[in-house]
């Protein structure tokens, strides 16, 4: 691993500021991440979340600010979504093969994150669970100083959610990487995060996920948020009951006062 | 057999070593549209061509990379979705070139036969050319062949792991470029794109992987310049859209056997 003398740096970003056609996404974020570390980067939609990871990656370059790596990083990235092309044949095995052709380190990855029985199957036919643990061994193939990954959970069930974030910590813990996750619920990353950047077009507050759970700026955003969601929530039944209990539906459906 | 037939056979088969291949990179990265606009602006290409007096291929191949270039400075400057940028590039150069050509009256011009080719009348020098220009495409296209697939599974992947995206992928429409200026002359402007995408859509439903995909696509492609001409002999039908006549079949074929199946 290429090693920063000094800090045991990774990835320094300083002000970065991101606009696209005169629409800012975010001003003025910083951020740190060095070896070992679990960073997490939680948000509401719209915050530019995605955005930071794009920058981070070195995808996009930034409208304002300086973004440092350390000499030789290797990166393992895990997108958002996969947006396979249908009329594409390609099985699991050629699909990891395609970025790593080294076959027993992608048995071996497979192994690790439990994708071993899927490697014949085609990319196409996964469960969202099963195609996040197939981008994640992916993203391990390049035995890679740091990973990034955009929501790593997503359409995966509850339990599922909390065995991939297990699995992410014994990564971390195993080969030493330093992961950067974007989420966009901090109850479900504080187990396995040292470090929380909580951003909504700039960041709002950072820290241990403890502190940052309770700080105002967070509870504003997330508390509010919240709310609105239990709101939408209880206004979304397709149907109601009359007085006899009996289901209403058609011209009988009226929305909650 | 006549001469002219061998000849055109030969040509046909030419063609579908590279559109094959070619071809499943057009379906996979959904650029069907991409392809018909390119093949729509080489009349605007023959047109200058001939009111230029410069060799035609020529001026096809070189009109196709303007309207790509066109299209990628369109992309990033315009509010435009792309499909409705590809229309307006499509239809304004198809009717320029057709109000181009109007002007050289002083020589006749086989309208017909750029709208929908002249297999049957291509030279040996012409077979020679189409032979030359797919085999070259073809080992271009090997060189970039990982990185291009790579790409099309997801570009952001592939440019974390280091692919250069915006080379492999203009050198892509490069050789969709160059193929659509050789494939001019046999199947005519308004079908060449129906010989990309048609194999490889066919191709599609029997095969297991990418590369055996792009090799089925070349069978097909084959076997319907085969049946095509076979069928333009017997029925006195014109050559080129019997080819592509020919590739529906076949592609109605398969999806007959794959509904067949899941019973």
């Amino acid at each position: 691993m290429t090693d920063n003398p000094q800090s045991g740096s990774l990835l320094k970003a300083r002000n970065l500021s991101m606009a696209f056609g005169g629409l800012v996404v975010f001003r003025n974020i910083s951020l740190d991440i060095t070896k070992h570390q679990i960073v997490a980067l939680i948000g509401p939609n719209g915050a530019g979340k995605t955005t930071l990871v794009r920058l981070a990656l070195g995808l996009l370059p930034p409208t304002a600010g300086t973004i440092q790596r350390a000499p030789g990083l290797r990166v393992g990235y895990m997108p958002q979504r996969l947006s396979l092309p249908e009329s594409m044949p390609l099985s699991v095995r050629r699909f990891l093969a395609l970025a790593h052709p080294d076959s027993a380190s992608l048995l071996e990855n497979a192994r690790q994150v439990g994708v071993s029985h899927l490697l014949d199957r085609p990319m196409q036919g996964l469960s969202g669970g099963e195609t996040q643990r197939v981008l994640l061994t992916r993203a391990l193939l390049g035995d890679p100083d740091l990973l990034v990954l955009d929501e790593p959970v997503q359409g995966i069930d509850v339990n599922g959610q909390a065995e991939l974030y297990r699995l992410i910590v014994r990564l971390r813990d195993e080969r030493g990487c330093a992961v950067m996750m974007v989420s966009h619920d901090l109850h479900l990353v504080m187990a396995a995060t040292d470090e929380v950047l909580c951003i909504n077009q700039h960041v709002c507050c950072s820290g241990h996920p403890d502190a940052v759970s309770q700080h105002p700026a967070y509870l504003d955003l997330f508390g509010a948020a919240d709310a609105k969601t239990l709101a939408v929530y209880k206004h979304h039944h397709d149907h109601q009951h009359d007085m006899h209990g009996n289901v209403m539906r058609g011209d009988g459906m009226r929305e909650h006062g | 057999m006549d001469d002219f037939l061998l000849r055109a056979l030969a040509a046909g088969l030419g063609l579908s070593v590279i559109s094959g291949p070619l071809g499943v990179f057009v379906v996979w990265q959904r650029m069907a549209y991409f392809g018909d606009t390119l093949a729509h602006s080489a009349l605007l290409g023959i047109a200058l061509g001939l009111l230029l007096d410069v060799n035609l291929q020529l001026s096809v191949l070189l009109l196709a990379l303007f309207i790509a270039a066109a299209l990628l400075v369109l992309q990033q400057h315009s509010a435009l979705a792309s499909d409705t940028l590809l229309g307006i590039l499509a239809h304004g150069s198809l009717a320029i070139g057709l109000v181009a050509i109007s002007f050289r009256d002083d020589v006749r011009v086989d309208l017909l036969a750029y709208l929908f080719g002249d297999i049957l009348a291509v030279s040996s020098d012409d077979v020679l050319w189409i032979w030359a220009g797919a085999l070259l495409s073809l080992v271009v296209l090997l060189s970039i062949w990982r990185p291009l697939l790579n790409l099309s599974v997801h570009a952001e992947l592939a440019a974390v792991d280091g692919v250069r995206v915006a080379r492999v992928k203009l050198t892509f429409m490069l050789l969709v470029a160059l193929v659509i200026a050789v494939a001019i002359k046999l199947v005519g402007v308004l079908l060449i794109t129906a010989l990309l995408i048609i194999p490889a859509a066919t191709a599609q439903r029997v095969s297991r992987g990418p590369e055996q995909m792009a090799m089925i696509a070349t069978l097909i492609g084959a076997t319907a310049v085969i049946l095509g001409l076979s069928a333009s002999l017997l029925f006195d039908t014109p050559a080129g859209p019997s080819i592509v006549t020919a590739a529906l079949a076949l592609f109605l074929l398969g999806q007959l056997r794959r509904s067949h199946g899941l019973r």
